[in-house]
């Protein structure tokens, strides 16, 4: 069972970094898979185009919240511009295991909180 | 350890029928596999695996229509498919037993035809609390379109049903009972006898689903007295894409039909058309020939075991699993003790999130389900997003259970907080 997920993802889900809230934050955006009842908040702070402070909150799977906890490590320091290059690719390559196809839902869940924050949406377009 | 006495006696049994399960053969993740999803669909055993083979090499050919011998053979099958398990829910008549997809299309096919003529403002069809969606959309989409009043009777913290408040409920405004018999997530088995006598105080009508009730114990129609019930074919050993509706012939004869097409009129002309008599009128259309046999198969599988003794050995399964997993450290279980469930157990453990228990536990070659199972509104009512659900059928051991509980160990030690 070890074998299940990688060391790294437990580490991630059971203690995640960047978790909580921004005191300011310049973007804020919540998301939720009503099918599983993961939901994430990503909160960003952002100077000159560039990303200066992160945070997530949320609850869910373990694939979920540690994809989540790995972005945001990702994601300071990186431009908006860099960000909205983001790809399903690059978060599979984070996570490092193998995903079907119900679980890649909840492994996309952060990255699309996070996009969509940055392009200033109300809604995710379908 | 492990007290099982009089199941134990069985052993035998169940070492027999798990050889009719071709699939119960297989390796998961290098493990044996143990299948405890049972309520979102059954194994087949071979019985039914070769009676499909047989009519797609030997019989295939579309029924009602040819009078050729292949389609006299296959007419012959399906109608006797139909016969046999009319007998199994020991139907009044075979016209009183109409093919459908399954479940969900056997409600719709009740609240487009009776719904839609029978229902009108200021009327009012009661549902429960812990309704699968496939009993509760049908008619939120029918009330939108018609104006009547939708209720529910609530659950108890026990998950029951909660009749204190059936008079208020149940009242000459009720034109319509619709309600699951077996809970597919609190597992709660319904009073369905003293529901449908409340019912016919008020003379309403009562639809019961029995999509985890038929395949597990005997369900006998005249004797509930109801007057539908719906029910899926591969929950009962039998394949997908078929599955039933039975409604009592006098309610059958008033309704009008659902799907217009072949098969379920009398005659065509470009003026106007007269229906066929029942049950075809409500079978337009090419029907699902080989799955409606396999489905007769299957009947004729769980007749030869016994619906007593299917019945009895998942109560004891029950009771056993629910004495093993209470023991899990931060385990809970929704729905009420084992005298009043069927052989299904929800619950959830500590703060791990269902997808990652079920994920963790097919590593170890255990199917459950995890999820709100198409019922969210009973998850809303205990407060939790979605569950773990273990679920037996006349194939499962004691042992498997064992496994289940070594693996949820397992799966708290690596995730729990
Ligand atoms: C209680 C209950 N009702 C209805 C259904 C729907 O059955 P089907 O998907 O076969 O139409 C199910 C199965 O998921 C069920 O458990």
């Amino acid at each position: 069972m070890e074998a299940l997920y990688r060391e790294a993802i437990i580490d991630h889900y059971k203690h995640p970094r960047y978790k909580g809230h921004l005191a300011d934050p310049d973007i804020h955006y919540h998301d939720h898979n009503p099918f599983c009842g993961d939901d994430i908040t990503v909160e960003l702070k952002v100077e000159d185009g560039i990303v200066i402070d992160a945070a997530f909150d949320g609850r869910g799977c373990a694939i979920s919240q540690a994809t989540a906890s790995m972005l945001m490590e990702e994601v300071v320091g990186k431009s908006l511009a860099d960000l909205k290059q983001l790809d399903k690719a690059y978060i599979l390559e984070l996570l490092g295991i193998e995903i079907g196809p119900v679980r890649l839902k909840c492994a996309l869940l952060p990255l699309k909180v996070l996009k969509a924050g940055i392009w200033g949406l109300d809604e995710w377009p379908e | 350890m492990r007290q099982f006495p009089s199941l134990a006696m069985e052993v035998e049994g169940v070492d027999k029928i798990r050889q009719d399960f071709p699939i119960l053969q297989r390796q998961i993740n290098q493990k044996p596999l143990v299948y405890l999803d049972n309520a979102a669909t059954s194994q087949k055993p071979t019985l039914v695996l070769q009676v499909l083979d047989d009519y797609y090499r030997c019989h295939n050919a579309n029924v009602h229509r040819g009078v050729h011998t292949l389609s006299e053979e296959a007419t012959a099958s399906y109608e006797h498919a139909r016969l046999r398990i009319a007998r199994f829910i020991n139907a009044a008549s075979y016209k009183e037993v109409i093919f459908t997809r399954g479940t969900t299309e056997s409600i719709n096919l009740v609240a487009h035809t009776w719904g839609r003529t029978n229902l009108r403002p200021g009327d009012e069809v009661l549902i429960t609390a812990m309704e699968h969606h496939s009993n509760i959309v049908p008619w939120q989409i029918l009330q939108a379109q018609l104006g009547f009043t939708l209720r529910h009777i609530s659950v108890t913290p026990d998950g029951l049903l909660d009749l204190s408040e059936l008079d208020s409920l149940l009242t000459e405004r009720t034109k319509l009972l619709s309600l699951v018999h077996v809970s597919n997530v609190l597992g709660t088995i319904n009073p369905v006898p003293e529901l449908v006598a409340a019912a016919r105080r008020v003379g309403a009508i009562v639809l019961v689903d029995g999509a985890q009730s038929v395949p597990h114990m005997p369900v006998d129609v005249q004797a509930l007295d109801v007057d539908f019930l719906a029910f899926s074919s591969h929950k009962l050993c039998g394949p997908t894409g078929v599955g039933v509706l039975y409604g009592k012939r006098a309610l059958l004869e008033e309704m009008p039909p659902f799907l217009g097409g072949g098969d379920m009129i009398r005659e065509v002309k470009l003026s106007g058309s007269q229906w066929n008599t029942l049950p075809y009128k409500f079978e337009a259309g090419t029907p699902a020939i080989a799955q409606a046999i396999g489905m007769g198969a299957a009947v004729d599988y769980l007749t030869a075991i016994g619906m007593d003794w299917v019945h009895e050995h998942e109560q004891q399964l029950t009771r056993y699993a629910y004495e093993r997993l209470g023991q899990i450290a931060g385990l809970r279980m929704l729905g009420p003790g084992p005298e009043a469930r069927g052989g299904l157990i929800a619950f959830t453990l500590g703060d791990i999130h269902p997808h990652d228990l079920s994920a963790a536990l097919d590593h170890e070659g255990i199917a459950i389900r995890a999820g709100h199972h198409c019922a969210q509104p009973v998850h809303d009512h205990f407060g939790v997003v979605a569950s773990a659900r273990a679920s037996f059928y006349l194939y499962n051991t004691p042992d498997e259970i064992d496994q289940l509980v070594v693996g949820l160990e397992k799966a708290r030690k690596l995730l729990a907080f």
